[in-house]
């Protein structure tokens, strides 16, 4: 067995008893990439050098007798959205082509004092926005499961380093799913951690209010150690949490009996595929034959979910995409007469078309007129899904909806019309607008051999129950061994 | 209600961004198609219910005022498209 197909627990463990050098597990892995690298297209950016500087400086503390931490010498990808000092941080735009930021993002912080060696920076949606990785400026990240198709956005560069073993685990960045909806697709494990629960210091934003930083990883049990490494208050970000440090990996068990487990009924109706739809009803069944109480529930708002994101993340957007200005730092236009000029062509150089949408649909639902037909009133549902979940939560433990209606599409399939790509996010949405945490998790194929995802969500802050119903789920299945075959489908 | 074109125009030079008239079109009607998918909301009651703004119940995080080592110029200045004596340098601005 090749090291690179280990999971990060075990190579973590080969390293600390000395069975293999970080030198050794580095080589390994950018060979890998070499070899799979040229048919997938996850990485924007490879660093090498500071890899080999860093493994040489921990195998040497290592060898010293020091605890180098429980992520010691594993090589991990990060999402080109997150600031890596001294490395270029692009968000996948041209705007930004050129960025290198001059301080590390709090969660790279804490990865680093684990022992974590960063490999390099992963593709994604322009400044992650899509659910497909399309709308990159540098290059289309293709699904390890059939090169033909898209491996899910916005964090797909990050979803299939990890699923074509280019990786141990990766960092993504969930706004509506773009954690989630990859990892579904990618047949790979991907957790949106509570709002909160994770510093945003140094993730470039989006939609402030809905922002998550959350990690990929081939088994809910590598999430768990990289959920412990990330989650922590830190007074950079002010929405922040400030609650005691809990050790998740306590709910590694395999045992659901007690807990309750919520199916909305009224949320899952039509417009999802039937292979999903089979997935599903036996991931149910799987539950129940594990122990766990299965209990219909009602989210009659859920439905809203997505006209009310498309609202507020838009929203949000247009406002902070505001400071790409061409002044301070990202492109600026060559020829210009004066400031007002200035501003305008660096934007219409720098942003692609799904950022310019946005922009313009955000800047539309703010626009006097407009702000209470639209902006307020999409709070106001937010209110109302918020409300709709704690009700929920009265009643079960966690709630378990598939991740996605669809698995992965083909390339262009769904480029003419932005509204159709949008849909592919009503299942992961909800989870954003009410700050939830959630998780997929690999639950099975479709006729076609394509992955699908099974998602599981529970109270804000409550990961402890999330990871053991997810945990539970995955033990009582084999989806999570199957490796993909990094060719184009039939 | 859908969106005209006249708003679009509108909206993009609010949001600082030059269209081509083939943009103005194609952004017409997708902007159009959103909205007018958005406006499923206009069917809910949502009389006396409050905003959410945000999800989490804080407000106004401050920390001490206390002088605290900040980044080195020169360093900031390596990502400005251009600059001068230690400057972030702009076209002119007053006339």
């Amino acid at each position: 067995m090749s090291l690179y197909s280990l999971t990060l627990t075990e190579v973590a463990k080969k390293i600390k008893n000395k069975e293999v050098t970080i030198k050794e597990v580095l080589d390994d892995i950018y060979s890998r990439i070499e070899a799979v690298e040229p048919k997938v297209d996850a990485y924007i950016t490879l660093t090498q050098d500071l890899a080999y500087k860093r493994a040489e400086e921990l195998q040497q503390r290592l060898d010293n007798g020091e605890d180098i931490g429980v992520l010691g010498g594993v090589p991990i990808a990060i999402k080109d959205n997150i600031c890596t000092n001294g490395v270029k941080t692009t968000c996948a735009s041209r705007m930004l082509e050129n960025f290198t930021p001059i301080y590390d993002a709090t969660v790279i912080k804490r990865l680093e004092e684990a022992g974590a060696i960063v490999l390099g920076k992963t593709n994604m949606d322009e400044f992650a926005m899509g659910s497909s990785t399309e709308t990159s400026y540098f290059k289309k990240t293709k699904n390890p499961w059939d090169l033909a198709r898209v491996p899910g956005g916005s964090s797909g560069g990050s979803a299939a380093a990890v699923s074509a073993q280019m990786a141990y685990a990766s960092l993504g960045s969930d706004t509506g799913g773009s954690i989630r909806q990859p990892a579904s697709y990618c047949s790979v494990v991907g957790l949106k951690p509570t709002y909160g629960l994770v510093s945003r210091f140094g993730l470039v934003a989006f939609a402030s209010s809905l922002d998550q930083i959350g990690p990929f990883a081939r088994t809910v049990e590598d999430a768990t150690m990289m959920l412990n490494v990330l989650a922590g208050h830190d007074n950079m970000d002010t929405t922040s949490a400030n609650l005691e440090k809990q050790d998740y990996t306590e709910a590694l068990v395999n045992d659901v009996k007690g807990k309750v487990i919520g199916i909305p009924t009224d949320f899952i109706t039509e417009g999802i595929h039937a292979d999903v739809k089979a997935a599903y009803d036996k991931a149910i069944e799987t539950m129940k034959n594990a122990g766990a109480e299965i209990k219909e529930i009602t989210l009659s708002y859920a439905k809203y979910s997505l006209a009310t994101y498309y609202i507020v993340a838009t929203a949000e957007a247009s406002s902070n995409l505001g400071r790409y200005d061409g002044i301070r730092y990202g492109h600026r236009a060559e020829d210009f007469n004066d400031l007002e000029e200035l501003y305008r062509k660096s934007r219409t150089e720098g942003f692609g078309p799904e950022v310019k949408r946005r922009i313009m649909l955000g800047t539309y639902v703010l626009s006097s007129g407009y702000y209470d037909a639209y902006y307020k009133r999409a709070q106001q549902v937010r209110t109302l899904i918020v409300e709709n979940f704690k009700k929920a939560f009265e009643d079960c433990d966690v709630i378990m909806i598939p991740t996605a209606p669809n698995t992965s599409f083909k390339f262009g399939e769904h480029s003419a019309s932005p509204l159709e790509m949008y849909l592919e996010d009503i299942y992961t949405v909800p989870v954003n607008i009410a700050g939830l945490p959630g998780i997929s998790v690999p639950g099975g194929f479709d006729s076609k051999g394509l992955p699908i995802g099974i998602q599981f969500i529970a109270k804000s802050f409550d990961e402890k129950n999330l990871l053991q119903v997810a945990y539970t789920f995955e033990q009582n299945t084999d989806y999570h061994t199957k490796e993909p075959t990094i060719e184009e489908g039939k | 209600m859908s969106v005209s074109k006249e708003d679009v125009k509108h909206i993009a030079n609010l949001s600082k961004l030059n269209l081509t008239d083939e943009e103005l079109e194609k952004y017409t009607t997708q902007l159009s198609d959103i909205v007018s998918f958005a406006n499923e909301l206009s069917n809910i009651n949502v009389e006396g219910v409050k905003p959410t703004a945000h999800i989490l119940d804080i407000k106004n995080v401050f920390r001490k005022d206390e002088m605290q080592p900040s980044y080195d110029r020169e360093e900031i200045l390596k990502n400005a498209p251009s600059k001068d004596a230690g400057c972030v340098s702009v076209p002119k601005v007053v006339e």
